[in-house]
């Protein structure tokens, strides 16, 4: 036996791309899940080592809470332009408008509503894959999810009934209505995002990086002042230098207190920090021990 | 800063491994302790246990950090094999943590599938008991070149050497005796304190060999034999510019160059390399791992399924395979139906022609031609198969030499298959 070599980007990517292209060999009519945050950006540049320079055997679709920040729309479009691929987009607020979702507060949280959408959107162009930027090291439900997972005809995440994952034969069968969410970068830890970034040297959002923002405190977490996310009136707003570590709805992503101005400065705070990514920064998944699971079940990505 | 050690300086790349053992051995603890030991676990994480231990009215429980789905806290219990990171300055390591009772064989054929080292748990008090014996037989079954005999709870023997030195003797008999030719390292440790483990702890002064992490650091990481002939699954057939032609995939084993003849299995049509392409350049080589893009000089029909091959290496096609099959479903091996086969990036139809024999997990021979494989089964088996695939041995090339079954109706998974010796003998015959 020789001993390897592989330095452990190579490996992870390596990983990624035999799955991409699994995706493109197994399935009909599949769909790479894009919003312009950090994981969707390394998955788009695995698609491009994957398949260039061919064109993507699947359209980008991102499902749009309606609740963005608008520097990560732009990017999105601009990284869109770039590449030449399709991009679909489906919105909350016409899951809103056609009753679909229902809201119990005009301001709450689109998070959990995104998995209505992102079904309707499944059902409506029959995709029978979607591929995602979850990784397992995200949150304790994930850790047992596979790398292609099965859902039913109701999107649903049954984890007692996955599907044996051997070697690297992945198993994409499935019937009409079903589909499998497919995770190319599920071995992948927020640090090794990072590196991989740095190492290609790809373009993020602006909001990664440190720049002045107005918060307030509630909660252990930095809530950002916006006009989504107001200040109440007991709450002090300060102008601090924050970075965001994830992106997603704006009412429930928290930014964390930083001063990294470049790539490789936040590799370093990554290497030394001593909260997870969701912990720090996801408001929604606290409320419950087992929020993510629950909604996984019901469809979520 | 210490913390900044944990960026890679010497980056050794990846090493997947799998903990097993019996209900109670203190697995889930043991992955807790190096998780916690080496810094891959983080405050929030920390809290939110402490938090649970806290309601249930015990003292830190590591172990709660890998129960992960609701079910399983509700019954303490652990479902499904489940995967961990962390990482050192010397490599990153993927864990996939198999649980011990339940459905055991299932979950430690799809842990032990993807790794290439097993710790295996044993609690000092019980030493090697049957589950014991199940799991490295599994780990042998699946070729997994390196064991690691964690002797864990050492603090209940009174940190013994003649218990730990007994222990290490029966399983080297045992071993011995079912011919497992894995490299084997034993150690001593206490999971729930962490001697032995990350640190060396106060206990163990007689031991002098490695600590678990040691050992993780530094065994060698096993890879494709250099010398093996080349094979490329095609994964994806894509349209270039016009009608050119690029087939996608990825080398498994061996390598190619720019102008090699090769041959187009099963079909046998050969054809010669014109260009070897990556996103980032144009190449004279392809080494196995790599990821590429192939183009022919012929413009044959080359569809998914096929596999590459040169035409000066032996390539040995059948449409009979001899295999070891490891059955997964709870509904059993049906021998009048048809399932599909998926071999690389192959999908035929097969039929399990006969069984010739059933692994015994309890006394470890093999029963003759039982009826069936029912879950947790394993089986020698014979399948004849509706197209021929490149029969490689699994001991020759693990990565073509394996397969899985796939059930026609469900589309579920039901069946993990090494192709065997004896596979090139059924041609002939």
């Amino acid at each position: 036996m020789n001993a390897v070599s592989l330095h452990h980007l190579a490996w992870l990517e390596s990983e990624a791309i035999h799955i991409l292209r699994e995706v493109a060999g197994q399935c009909a009519n599949p769909a790479l899940l894009f919003s312009g945050g950090k994981d969707s950006l390394v998955l788009l540049r695995l698609a491009e080592k994957a398949f260039r320079p061919a064109r993507f055997p699947f359209p980008l679709l991102h499902v749009d809470t309606g609740h963005n920040f608008p520097e990560v729309i732009e990017f999105r479009d601009r990284r869109v332009a770039e590449l030449g691929e399709r991009l679909i987009v489906r919105t909350v607020d016409e899951s809103i408008a056609q009753g679909r979702v229902v809201l119990r507060r005009a301001t709450e949280s689109r998070n959990a509503h995104q998995a209505v959408t992102l079904l309707d959107a499944i059902a409506e162009f029959g995709f029978d894959a979607c591929i995602g930027g979850a990784r397992r090291d995200e949150e304790k439900a994930r850790a047992k999810e596979r790398i292609f997972s099965f859902r039913d005809e109701f999107g649903q995440w049954d984890p007692r009934q996955q599907r044996p994952e051997l070697w690297d034969l992945y198993n994409a069968r499935v019937h009409a209505g079903e589909h499998v969410r497919v995770f190319p970068i599920s071995n992948w830890t927020e640090l090794d995002i990072w590196q991989y970034i740095d190492r290609e040297r790809l373009d993020v959002p602006s909001i990664y990086f440190a720049h002045p923002r107005r918060v307030v405190r509630r909660r252990n977490a930095w809530v950002p002042v916006t006009e989504l996310t107001p200040a109440r009136d007991d709450e002090r707003t300060q102008t601090l230098s924050m970075r965001f570590r994830t992106v997603g709805d704006i009412t429930c992503t928290a930014p964390v207190a930083s001063t990294a101005l470049t790539v490789g400065a936040i590799i370093a705070e990554t290497a030394a920090t001593t909260i997870t990514e969701r912990g720090a920064t996801r408001l929604d998944d606290q409320t419950n021990d087992a929020s993510m699971e629950l909604r996984k079940r019901a469809g979520y990505f | 800063m210490a913390t900044l050690d944990r960026i890679d300086r010497t980056d050794q790349g990846v090493l997947r491994f799998l903990t097993a053992g019996s209900v109670d051995d203190g697995k889930s603890t043991l992955i807790g302790r190096l998780l916690h030991d080496s810094k891959a676990i983080l405050a929030d994480q920390l809290a939110a246990i402490e938090r649970t231990s806290r309601q249930r009215g015990q003292a830190l429980d590591l172990s709660l950090l890998t129960d992960g789905l609701v079910a399983e806290r509700e019954q303490g219990i652990t479902i499904d094999v489940a995967y961990r990171y962390f990482a050192t300055p010397r490599r990153k390591f993927i864990v996939a943590d198999a649980p011990g009772h339940e459905q055991y064989t299932r979950n430690m054929i799809t842990a032990a599938s993807t790794a290439q080292l097993a710790v295996l748990l044993v609690d000092a008090r019980k030493g090697v008991v049957a589950q014991t014996k199940r799991h490295a037989t599994l780990a042998h079954l699946l070729g997994i070149p390196h064991l690691v005999l964690a002797i864990n709870k050492m603090d209940t023997v009174g940190y013994r050497q003649d218990v730990f030195v007994a222990i290490t003797d029966a399983f080297a008999r045992f071993a011995n005796d079912c011919g497992i030719i894995a490299a084997t390292q034993a150690l001593p440790l206490t999971a729930l304190d962490g001697d032995m483990v990350v640190e060396r702890g106060a206990h163990l002064g007689w031991y002098e060999g490695p600590t678990l992490l040691d050992i993780l650091e530094t065994a060698p990481i096993p890879d494709t034999p250099a010398s093996l002939p080349f094979r490329f699954p095609v994964q994806f057939v894509a349209r270039m510019s016009g009608t050119e032609r690029g087939y996608m995939g990825r080398v498994e084993s061996g390598s190619v160059r720019l102008g090699d003849e090769v041959a187009v299995l099963p079909g046998g049509h050969a054809t010669r390399i014109r260009d070897i392409r990556s996103v980032e350049s144009q190449r004279s080589i392809a080494r196995r791992h790599d990821n590429v893009t192939l183009f022919v000089d012929d413009p044959i029909d080359i569809a998914r399924g096929d596999m590459l091959v040169r035409k000066d290496e032996a390539a040995v096609t059948s449409k009979i395979v001899e295999a070891t099959l490891s059955w997964l479903d709870a509904a059993p091996l049906d021998l009048a139906r048809t399932y599909r086969l998926r071999h690389t990036t192959r999908d035929v139809r097969a039929r399990v022609r006969r069984i010739d024999s059933r692994w015994n997990v309890n006394t470890h021979a093999a029963d003759p031609a039982p009826a069936t494989l029912a879950i947790n089964d394993i089986g020698r088996v014979v399948l004849d198969l509706a197209e021929p695939i490149v029969a490689d041995l699994y001991e020759a090339n693990r990565s073509i030499g394996r397969f899985i079954l796939v059930d026609e109706a469900t589309h579920g998974t039901v069946a993990a298959g090494m192709i065997r010796q004896g596979s090139a003998a059924a041609i002939n015959g």
